[in-house]
């Protein structure tokens, strides 16, 4: 075995260790400290956190993409908002007054459209001017929710389209819509990083910026298709979870792109980018989940349920450092 | 300029090319031109414009003015794509590499064969890596993750993209910097090759040895502007001197043993892991120690642990005469001891700062007025060294990462040296610097050990070793296999040395 490939096999393996470690610690403290007599290691149970891993789980997806090539995307949570209000509002626009469920289809493209359009802002911004994208989405964060807020005032915006509430809430060999949703975003994009040359030239241009240009890949480019992949999968997040509860209030995906970079980062994806991986972004957006699910489960509120989250990311980022370290001979830095 | 007379169109020429950067011209109307099948090498001191001009082939730079012409064609090279599409290839100075992808991915960065739907086609190539790393004799896979790899294998990878393209012209900036004899003499087996293809070479380098050997023009560049091409069979390395700097050095040895002092640093039965072991030698006051050897033999991972940045796992280090532990640079450098690293990008420089705030910046908590830093203080330090090593910039705002290669090896040398060290570790210290500033750093290293400073210079140059050192110690393989006075050292022996020959050793 090569030096290094333990801890690689290990660091690989952490996230997938931790989420054993949290089934056995709740499934035992659930027995304690549960407020309902349901076991937490339920068949349903599980099922549904998958479902609810769907919404944050399809996003981390495209930010993962976008950390492997060093840039950041705050603005997620706010183009979700948005683009569950075109969903929702477009289902009641008198030009598809006539058309019955067949505004299904458009309202779904649209909001996707919607989501296309607000990645490739953000992509362009940064292609054109340079400037840091964690500054940019900043600004873009700030920007798309002032346009949420605007829609509506306060008011949330609702319709319910119970064909589509059908279509959502239907399970197929048992698992949600929404999970099958995730699971098949999951998929393409592992497909898109790892086996296609857009996914490599990722890793490159995050490694080594200079070394990508000089070769003669078109960075700018190449990061705006990014930047619409994620406004693309942060709209059907939105698609798939409001298809089903019909109303957005216009605070709704508030820190969520916290919630994602931190599964993302979880997963072992580097913040400097060059490194990452879809399968432990996976990991590590079920390990959130089971976090929540669980801290709930026994009872603990939603303030215990972030301070809980925030140590354990500190927790984890420092065991990953030390397993890094091949041994005592390593440089120290 | 004259050229060769063999009627062939030559496959690149420039025409007065100018290319300024703010506050500086580095280029200044210069031409010239690339035969087919012809290795052209390209001269010049640190920041004459070698590099720049290389990059403005290779699609990096646009010119401010002047033309470039392809087999005749006048031709505009916007992006390094347009250059790869003529059959410009460009192995790049500084390192150029995707560290967390694998040997394929980056030999064929930005054109990784594909399938459809844009896949990449893995099978398509590994078999055309391992077809180029079989012409290299190389001891790497095609699979390898890039940063697992010395850097000379680094380099290797560099220069494998050479051949991934139907090349017209390949330049080659200061390839050998950091190869061994062996890889080396693949690399030039290489050139060979394309050389017999057509291929038109431009070839970097500050080594004459090399340049003797495998080049068949020399063009040189002085401060921007084209100062003439000579023939490399009709022409001497004096006359090279002369029109890259303008005077002749005298390279004659002139180590002047002086009086030793007392011993400043003993080192006993140093050992870390498998990288070196059992290292016993000291260092007096007023000597010049020299470490040579393979690249790989341990000499970095020794200076490594003097500097405070890896653990020994046996051994006693003594400064002084007294026993002292090292856990970090920041002890190192209280102890007084200071090193020139090996990798100036990666530990050596901030190249995002400036060239002052890079050399005083271990120092700048020393330099305070109240609670600030004291700028003007500062300024005369870099002044005062800038003179002295030679360092060319337009002044100490300019960005270290704006340098030319020798010239920011030069900022980092000025750094330890404005600490006064009493113990001076330089790893590879005239890597990429011109002979000129080469024998000023020669010489400023004889001076320092005559002031009394106790100085090791590890170097993979012999000529360099033999000419500074008053001993030398020879490793292998992360053992020292003898010290030699420089009395009865020859080139000879040391080879033998450092080939883990021990033959000869006297006990
Ligand atoms: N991007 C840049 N911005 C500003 N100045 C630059 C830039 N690139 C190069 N220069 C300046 O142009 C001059 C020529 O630099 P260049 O790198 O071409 O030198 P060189 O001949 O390759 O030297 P070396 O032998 O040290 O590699 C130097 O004065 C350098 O400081
Ligand atoms: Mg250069």
């Amino acid at each position: 075995m090569a030096p290094g490939t333990l801890s690689n096999y290990l660091k690989s393996g952490a996230i997938w260790a931790f989420i054993v470690l949290e089934l056995a610690f709740f499934s035992i403290a659930g027995e304690y400290f549960s407020l309902s007599d349901k076991a937490f290691m339920d068949f349903d149970n599980m099922l549904l956190l998958f479902k609810q891993s769907a919404p944050i789980g399809i996003i981390a997806m495209g930010m993962t993409i976008i950390m492997v090539n060093g840039n950041i995307d705050l603005s997620v949570g706010a183009t979700y908002a948005l683009c569950a209000i075109v969903l929702l509002d477009s289902m009641t626009w008198p030009i598809f007054a006539g058309l019955g469920d067949a505004v299904i289809p458009i309202s779904w493209a649209l909001a996707l459209l919607t989501g296309v359009l607000l990645g490739a802002l953000n992509g362009l911004i940064v292609w054109k001017t340079g400037v840091d994208a964690f500054i940019v989405t900043l600004g873009s964060m700030l920007g798309y929710r002032g346009l949420v807020f605007m829609y509506n005032g306060e008011q949330p915006t609702s319709h319910l389209n119970w064909t589509l509430v059908d279509f959502a809430e239907a399970q197929f060999l048992g698992l949600h819509t929404a999970t099958w949703f995730l699971l098949a975003v999951t998929v393409a994009i592992w497909f898109l990083m790892n086996r296609t040359v857009h996914g490599r030239n990722a890793y490159a241009i995050g490694d080594n910026r200079s070394a990508a240009v000089n070769a003669g890949i078109r960075v700018g480019p190449h990061m705006m298709i990014n930047f619409m992949i994620i406004g693309f999968l942060a709209a059907l997040s939105a698609v798939v979870f409001y298809s089903e509860s019909g109303s957005v209030n216009p605070n709704d995906g508030e820190l969520y792109e916290l919630w994602i970079i931190t599964a993302v980062v979880l997963g072992g994806t580097k913040l400097t980018g060059g490194s990452g991986s879809i399968v432990s972004t996976f990991g590590g957006v079920l390990a959130i989940q089971l976090l929540r699910k669980g801290l709930a489960h026994i009872g603990a509120d939603t303030s215990t349920v972030n301070l809980v989250i925030g140590l354990i990311l500190i927790a984890v980022l420092f065991l990953d450092r030390q397993l890094n370290l091949k041994g005592k001979e390593e440089l120290r830095v | 300029m004259s050229r060769p007379d063999t009627g062939q169109t030559p496959v690149l020429r420039l025409e007065n090319i100018v290319k300024t950067f703010p506050g500086v011209r580095a280029l200044d109307g210069v031409s010239f031109a690339v035969m087919p099948g012809e290795v052209h090498a390209l001269m010049g001191e640190n920041g004459a414009g070698k590099s720049t001009l290389m990059k403005v082939l290779g699609g990096i730079h646009q010119p401010n003015e002047g033309q470039i012409f392809v087999e005749e064609q006048a031709t505009v090279i916007n992006t390094p794509l347009e250059a790869k599409a003529k059959g410009i290839v460009f192995i790049h100075q500084e390192l150029s590499l995707a560290e967390e992808l694998s040997v394929a991915e980056n030999i064929y960065l930005g054109e990784l064969p594909r399938k459809s739907f844009g896949r990449v086609d893995w099978n398509k190539l590994f078999a055309e890596t391992n077809e180029i790393l079989g012409k290299l004799n190389v001891s790497f896979d095609a699979k390898a993750r890039v940063g697992d790899l010395s850097i000379a294998n680094q380099q290797m990878v560099e220069i494998a993209r050479a051949l991934t393209v139907d090349a017209k012209a390949v330049i080659f900036d200061e390839p050998t910097a950091s190869l061994t004899d062996a890889e080396k003499v693949v690399l030039f087996d290489v050139i060979a090759d394309l050389k017999s293809q057509g291929v038109g070479i431009i070839y970097i380098s500050h080594r004459m040895e090399e340049i003797f050997k495998i080049t068949d023009r020399i063009s040189v560049l002085r401060d921007g502007q084209y100062s003439g091409t000579l023939t490399t069979a009709q022409t001497n390395e004096d006359e090279v001197t002369q029109l890259m700097i303008g005077r002749s050095l005298d390279l004659s040895r002139n180590v002047s043993h002086g009086e030793l002092g007392d011993v400043a640093l003993e080192v006993r039965g140093l050992s870390c892991g498998h990288l070196y072991q059992d290292i016993s030698f000291e260092v007096r006051r007023g000597e010049v120690v020299g470490f040579y050897g393979l690249v790989g033999a341990g000499r970095t991972e020794i200076a490594e642990t003097l500097f405070g940045l890896r653990d020994p796992s046996a051994g006693t280090i003594l400064l002084d005469g007294k026993e002292v532990r090292i856990n970090s640079p920041a002890e190192a450098i209280a102890h007084g001891i200071s090193l020139v690293p090996e990798d100036r990008k990666g530990q050596g420089l901030v190249l995002g700062m400036n060239c002052r705030d890079n050399m005083t910046l271990p120092q700048v908590d020393d330099l305070k007025a109240g609670p600030f830093v004291a700028e003007g203080a500062e300024v005369a330090i870099f002044d005062q060294y800038r003179d002295r090593l030679d360092i060319r910039t337009p002044g100490w705002r300019q960005l270290v990462g704006n340098l030319s290669g020798g010239n920011q090896q030069k900022i980092v040398i000025g750094k330890w040296l404005s600490m006064h060290p009493n113990v001076l570790i330089l790893d590879e210290p005239t890597r990429g610097i011109d002979v000129g500033s080469k024998s000023e750093i020669h010489n400023l290293i004889r001076d320092l050990a005559s002031q009394g400073y106790a100085v090791i210079v590890i170097s993979s140059e012999m000529p360099e070793v033999l000419h500074v050192s008053d001993r030398i110690i020879a490793m292998y393989h992360g053992e020292l296999i003898r010290t030699f006075s420089s009395e009865e050292v020859t080139e000879d022996n040391l080879i033998q040395a450092i080939s883990g020959i021990r033959s000869d050793k006297v006990a």
